[in-house]
């Protein structure tokens, strides 16, 4: 297969505490370290190693935001990603917008594969890669937990509730990522230093004509209920007594 | 005037309870009307168990052998078709809501709206973000079909005793068959269900193998409890996927939630905050699970597991 498109999220690191501001008009960011959302970062060492394998010749890694997006995209260049695209916008896009700007780079680039993370640590949405494979009119293999590609298709297996679904897809496709897919590696200096050579193109949003109007109005922020913190015992014989006084055992 | 389509999940024998979850949400919209639609490749028996959820006006069982197996690319046209005569159209937040209501969105052009956890009025929802560290409410726009997954964790289910009428019905749409059904390993346990278990007994990396995971099996069984894991147990091998529990994992709401050798990290806790009781046992007393548990227990779990079984024979 010629390329790959991977989709990158910039998202507030996953091991950073969020925090509700007091007025309720959003989520604390200033100041808050900002990564490549987890599962993106699984999406672009999955078509990594299909590349290093030989089954692909290219690997475009692309987001969409603001110009500092452009970190996390030289972080998915140093990963081993060929070239970069950034749609350049100020707007927050929901995930309809996002899939349909994402189709607006499939046109251009013609993809056989298009892998994404399951959902995003930030809106927890997981709908974009599903929203992509309905416009683009092609299979969605959702959840992956392993990719296998073999004349034209890919066999998928999916982790859903019940436990490991196998379904077999047309390329091409998209494929969301889910955790045990594989471990993304770390990024080494000399990588970091070879990426700032890779191409980086921007391109306006604008210049893609595809509206970003919110169908969804977010008008209040909050913080969780706290679940209250409740006693200690002692030994199992306390556990026991605590539990038969509420009845559960 | 609001009429609301919920998709039912089932395996096609039985339906899943996420369903009747979902519909308990459905309820609270006041809304005049509410459907299932039932996809199968011969849906009857589970129809018939739709029909029998309080609340339900018409089951519509669509029969189609393209429908054998739960395939988003296959459901979405067909649900999108339907959805020409609802105002709302919704699905459980699990991994088969997941999958399809996006595609079903994205065919009717409208934005979806994930994890409902309260409806506020037919177009105000609440729902969290950031692994549950923040919860916002939002306002769905009233001109177009709502479609959105309920987080069912946050609804009990419907209850039992209606009779609504069951309708055979044929949508015309066209499938697609670039998507093909292989499989579905594992999930086959006489255990009760995880997502709707009144007890689960869960484990996590201080159990240290596969082997010693069986203490939590078996102190499971004895309790008549579900099994879950940490993310760290389920990376580590010692039991399978479906066993997570948490933000990228199932989000459940036991009555009663035991946690064993388990940290407690913040994408785990978001998926049993809904728990009634919280049972921790960890060996570490500053672990962040003591924050959230009813009853904390400290000490070594291979000691106290084997003590508590005991304890409750």
């Amino acid at each position: 297969m010629q390329k790959i498109m991977v989709a990158v999220k910039r998202v507030v690191d996953y091991n950073v505490r969020v925090r509700v501001k007091p007025d309720g008009s959003g989520v604390v960011t200033d100041g808050v370290k900002m990564s490549i959302n987890p599962f993106d970062e699984i999406a672009l060492e999955e078509a990594l190693r299909i590349r290093e394998r030989g089954e692909a010749e290219e690997v475009i890694v692309v987001s969409i935001g603001a110009s500092d997006c452009q970190q996390q995209l030289r972080t998915g260049l140093a990963m081993g990603a060929d070239r970069a695209i950034l749609v350049e916008t100020g707007d927050r896009l929901e995930p309809l917008a996002a899939a349909q700007v994402l189709l607006k780079l499939i046109e251009r680039e013609s993809p056989e594969l298009v892998i994404l993370g399951k959902q995003a640590i930030d809106d927890d949405n997981s709908q974009t890669g599903q929203m992509l494979a309905a416009l683009w009119d092609r299979p969605q293999a959702t959840f992956a937990s392993k990719l296998e590609l073999t004349d034209g298709k890919a066999t998928v297996t999916r982790e859903v509730d019940a436990g490991l679904e196998v379904i077999e897809v047309d390329l091409p496709a998209v494929v969301t990522t889910d955790l045990r897919l594989n471990e993304p590696r770390y990024v080494k200096l000399p990588d970091i230093m070879k990426a700032k050579k890779k191409p980086l193109d921007t391109v306006p949003l604008a210049d893609l004509g595809v509206g970003t109007d919110a169908q969804f109005k977010i008008t209040n922020y909050a913080p969780p209920e706290q679940r209250q913190k409740g006693i200690m015992v002692e030994d199992v014989a306390g556990l026991v007594k605590a539990l038969k006084d509420k009845g559960l055992v | 005037m609001s009429k609301i389509l919920i998709i039912a999940e089932h395996d096609g024998t039985s339906l899943n309870p996420a369903t009747a979850k979902t519909l308990s949400c459905a309820l609270d919209f006041k809304a005049d009307s509410v459907d299932i639609a039932v996809f199968a490749a011969s849906g009857e028996a589970v129809a018939k168990q739709a029909a029998a959820l309080t609340g339900v006006n018409r089951v519509l069982q669509i029969d189609n052998a393209a429908n054998e197996h739960p395939l988003a690319a296959v459901l979405a046209p067909q649900v999108a078709r339907l959805a020409a005569d609802y105002t709302h159209v919704l699905g459980p937040s699990t991994t088969f809501g997941k999958d399809l209501m996006p595609r079903v969105a994205a065919l009717l052009g409208v934005g979806q709206l994930s994890d409902i956890m309260e409806v506020r009025g037919s177009h105000e929802f609440r729902r969290p973000i950031y692994a549950g560290n923040a919860v916002i409410t939002v306002e769905a726009p009233s001109d177009r079909t709502l479609v959105a997954t309920v987080r069912v964790a946050s609804y009990q289910a419907a209850a039992e005793g209606g009779s609504a009428k069951v309708e055979a019905l044929s949508v015309d749409a066209q499938l697609p068959d670039h998507t093909r059904f292989g499989e579905l390993r594992g999930g086959s346990s006489d255990r009760p269900d995880l997502q709707s278990a009144a007890r689960v007994v869960s484990g996590g990396r201080a159990l240290g193998s596969a082997e010693k995971f069986e203490l939590i099996f078996g102190l499971a069984d004895k309790i008549g409890a579900a099994v879950g894991a940490s993310r760290a147990a389920v990376d580590a091998g010692y039991v399978p996927n479906e066993l997570q529990v948490g933000q990228t994992g199932k989000i459940i709401a036991p009555e009663l939630y035991i946690a064993i050798g388990i940290s407690g990290a913040i994408q785990h806790l978001t998926g049993i905050k809904d728990a009634g009781t919280i049972v921790a046992i960890n060996k570490d007393g500053e672990a962040p699970i003591f924050e959230v548990a009813d009853i904390g227990l400290v000490g070594d779990l291979f000691q106290i597991i084997p003590e508590l079984e005991a304890a409750l024979g």
